[in-house]
């Protein structure tokens, strides 16, 4: 039976096992590709969305329980934090392969959005377990707080 | 990686010369590697004709709506391969960084060839940028050389008058300018200059080489809308699963998939010498059903050691000479007559790459030959080996080179492994593309790990501590013995992978005796990012430390003096001990520590800080590091890739094992092989040696010194002495 997800602002029909996990009807069913699958079991956030606006890993949240919700993912996010993170993602060259930055730009909107200003604690607490394995977190850091400053 | 191809074939004073002979010793009839062959420069001078664009050469293509498209040869995995190759091009052209946009090259050996590597298209080694140099500095200049002819034929002008400022083409008597799309047509007009008329610019003239941030080429990667290989969608496509044998060397002995195929999207069941593949509609639709096959193994010739069992093995094979990979001196007689001899041994688990896009490829199998899209790191290998595995010619492969979510090495596999795996299992169903996308579990099992390495080293000083003897054993299996790229790196059976590093110590010792055990097990390796000096960097760095220590001076200055006729590492090591303050005392709670190495022609030091927290666990707070690549082409990627070296090498440092328990992988996931995280991240500052030596590379040479680094920061902290990676308080 069809179920109903409001995902970006937009209605989808998705006819599915109400078990599979957001994850795969976002790529798999509605080419919604920008949300990375890494390792299926919420340990590197590189699936990172957001639930009624907070981050959760989408591989481990099924799709009977997104039903209802409203869902961003990063090719949604266009809220005045989300649109600042991302011009500060560029502006400090952040990415290096890229796979992981969906979910780091998703995990690190949904804490500017929480804590304008967090200090370095709140950012190891928002984004531990976003991994990179580029290493890219000394600028995953910078660009928070130069999103921040230019928020405030 | 393929460092020793590398060395072999280029100098720190590589000349223009030099490189016409690498390029004609190559023997494919190209023109200073920028040209097309004369066969197909026919047939892209009527489709320039045809659409108006430029396309002077096999890597630029300027079109009538102003946009110049660099075509990039090498796989943009992060290290900044497509911005710093379009950097050479634009600086050449003069073009503005704006109207650069950069593209994958296909698979095509004749253009696109690794200049290091013979004929050969592939990424690694730190090489994009030292290869490619010239080569894509004279397609930008050529190109521009046509379009001042354009625009001094359309304006009846003499091209000496004619000058290039951020894309726009300027005639300053008439005021007349033109943008190069306005030019591209008539410019593809315009007979392509000869080689010997090409000039390029004086270094002293450039304006992005060198300039500090210039946006990135690799474009999409904070929108969600960069295309990686797990993203490809095509009409009809499938997606695979493979369950992989649970021991390496385990074979199929029977195989139940009647309750997966009764799945809902299941479309079929393949087995394939590497596994059996769920083939279905979408990822979880076949994840789901493989949990229905019912599997048999035979496990009866399957490898069933444990790490513990390998390390005491490893440690008996070090008791007895290896094949020797260098030899200086007599270091028995000298550790005789040594006033003090000192002896230490270090152990390496095996690694996974573990980059975070888990291995995947697409692959489409008809009756004209084969296509793949993937994060594709050795164009001319898995063209090869897929041809042989098909029955098919390799100029019947397609590549498509699509960005890679991280590779380390893990991509550029000479056995193509996982490219087979889905080329074999597209082959069942000719027509239908099939992606194969293996899960974190199978990445982190699916072996291909860096060995598994135990060394043992043996020092004597004189009376003043100077070292008068050094004897290193490396045992650990040989990355590339029985994989087609033996006859490249292995001779008399050392494999340069194995030892470099140890076998080039930098430091001035009188009698040096270096050897190396191969060992060999069913566990498939595969080179990691900066190789050898993985485990080559740590034992030798930590050991010279201890032997300064014993010698009561200071690692520094013991390190400085025995560098004498190494310049570049003396200059890197300067430069990081200034700028961490080496001299004056650390911070309180706080040890410092330093280790170098070259590797891939680059130079790099770093200047560990680490402390000791409440939870006795070890914090690395802060890295300086210091980095001579030559010529700088774009400062901010290079401090990146530091950035991320440091973080890279950290993980293995402090937290990173691949464990084996009755032949059995242990860790499967983030959760058991863990890596490095924001929390444990230190603060790094990355120093540029000015140079204008030929350019090298970045992507690796940031990676060795970090772990010693830590190691001797914590052993002048603590006093313990660290004999394994990763590193454990005691």
């Amino acid at each position: 039976m069809p179920m109903t997800l409001h995902i970006n602002g937009e209605t989808h029909q998705v006819d599915a096992d109400p078990r599979t996990p957001l994850l795969w009807i976002l790529r798999d069913k509605l080419q919604l590709t920008g949300t990375k699958y890494g390792c299926g079991e919420s340990f590197c956030g590189a699936c990172t969305v957001h639930l009624d606006g907070k981050p959760v890993t989408a591989c481990r949240i099924k799709l009977k329980s997104a039903v209802g919700k409203q869902i961003t993912t990063i090719e949604g996010l266009n809220s005045r934090v989300g649109e600042q993170v991302k011009r500060s993602w560029l502006e400090l060259n952040v990415a290096q392969c890229g796979y992981c930055q969906s979910g780091q730009i998703m995990a690190a909107t949904a804490l500017l959005e929480r804590n304008p200003s967090p200090a370095d604690e709140d950012i190891n607490e928002a984004l531990e377990e976003n991994i990179c394995r580029c290493g890219t977190y000394l600028r995953i850091r910078q660009a928070i707080k130069h999103a921040a400053q230019k928020l405030a | 990686m393929f460092a020793r191809i590398d060395q072999s074939k280029r100098g720190q004073d590589m000349t223009r010369r030099d490189v016409l002979k690498l390029i004609s010793a190559t023997g494919m009839g190209l023109t200073l590697g920028v040209y097309l062959p004369v066969s197909s420069a026919a047939a892209m001078d009527s489709a320039m004709k045809a659409n108006g664009s430029l396309e002077p050469n096999a890597f630029v293509r300027i079109t009538p709506d102003n946009r110049v498209t660099v075509i990039i040869k090498h796989l943009e995995m992060g290290q900044g391969t497509f911005t710093g190759l379009a950097t050479l091009v634009a600086e050449e052209l003069d073009a503005d960084w704006s109207q650069i946009v950069a593209e994958p090259a296909p698979a095509d050996v004749k253009r696109y060839n690794n200049l290091l590597w013979g004929p050969m298209q592939g990424t690694g080694g730190s090489t994009a940028i030292a290869n490619a140099y010239e080569q894509m500095r004279k397609a930008g200049a050529a190109a521009k050389m046509m379009l001042v002819a354009a625009a001094a034929k359309q304006w009846a002008v003499d091209t000496g008058q004619i000058a290039i400022h951020q894309g726009v083409v300027h005639h300053k008597a008439s005021d007349k300018q033109a943008t190069f799309g306005q030019l591209a047509a008539l410019a593809a007009a315009m007979p392509m200059p000869q080689p010997e008329e090409i000039t390029l610019k004086d270094p002293k003239d450039f304006k992005l080489i060198g300039k500090q941030s210039l946006p990135r080429k690799d474009v999409g990667k904070e929108d969600g809308s960069a295309i990686f290989t797990q993203d490809i969608q095509l009409p009809g496509m499938l997606t695979a699963v493979i369950t992989h044998p649970p021991r390496f060397g385990a074979k199929l002995k029977t195989v139940d998939a009647s309750q997966t195929l009764a799945e809902q999207g299941v479309v079929d069941v393949v087995t394939i010498p590497d596994g059996i593949a769920v083939v279905a509609e979408d990822f979880w639709s076949a994840q789901s059903a493989r949990k229905k096959l019912n599997i048999e193994w035979d496990e009866s010739q399957a490898f069933n050691k444990s790490s513990k069992e390998l390390q005491a093995d490893y440690m008996e094979l070090a008791k007895k000479p290896g094949l020797v990979a260098r030899q200086d001196g007599d270091t028995g007689a000298a550790l005789e007559k040594a006033s003090q001899v000192l002896e230490s041994h270090y152990s390496f688990p095996f690694l996974a790459h573990a980059a975070m896009e888990p291995m995947n490829c697409v692959a489409k199998v008809t009756q004209e030959g084969c296509e793949i899209w993937n994060g594709e790191q050795l164009q001319t290998p898995d063209q090869t080996n897929i041809a042989q595995a098909l029955g098919i010619k390799p100029e019947q492969v397609k590549i498509n080179m699509l960005y890679a979510g991280g590779s380390f090495g893990r991509r550029a596999n000479p056995m193509s492994d996982y490219v087979i795996e889905a080329v074999l299992i597209a082959k069942t169903r000719p027509g239908t593309p099939v992606k194969l996308v293996w899960t974190r579990e199978e990445d982190t099992q699916g072996g291909y790990y860096r060995p598994m390495y135990y060394h043992k080293l043996r020092a004597g000083l004189d009376m003043d501590g100077n070292p008068v003897a050094w004897e290193q054993r490396i045992v650990g299996q040989s990355i590339l013995k029985n994989t087609p790229f033996e006859g490249f790196l292995v001779k008399d059976g050392i494999d340069a992978t194995s030892v470099e590093g140890a076998s080039t110590l930098p430091y001035s010792i009188p009698n040096i005796h270096v050897d190396v055990h191969n060992v060999e097990l069913p566990v498939p390796v595969l080179w990691l990012r900066s190789v050898g000096h993985t485990h080559t960097a740590f034992s030798t760095e930590v050991f010279i430390d201890e032997l300064a220590r014993t010698a009561k001076q200071d690692p520094v200055a013991y390190r400085m003096r025995l560098l004498k006729g190494h310049p570049r590492l003396q200059g890197v090591l300067k430069l990081a001990a200034e700028k961490a303050g080496w001299g004056s005392p650390p911070p309180k709670g706080r040890g410092r520590g330093v280790a170098l190495q070259e590797s891939f022609s680059s130079f790099a030091a770093q200047v560990a800080e680490v402390s000791i927290t409440e939870d006795k666990e070890i914090k690395v707070e802060r890295v300086v590091c210091a980095i001579d690549c030559g010529l700088a082409i774009n400062p901010d990627i290079i401090k990146a890739q530091m950035e991320g070296s440091i973080a890279f090498g950290l993980g293995p440092a402090l937290m990173s094992a691949i464990t084996f328990k009755q032949g059995k992988v242990v860790e499967n996931n983030f959760d058991g092989y863990e890596v490095l995280t924001m929390d444990k991240m230190p603060e790094v500052e990355v120093h540029i040696v000015p140079s204008s030596a030929p350019p090298t590379g970045v992507g690796e040479p940031g990676v060795p010194p970090i772990a010693p680094a830590v190691a001797n920061a914590l052993s002048a902290l603590t006093g313990q002495r660290f004999h394994q990676l990763p590193l454990k308080l005691s």
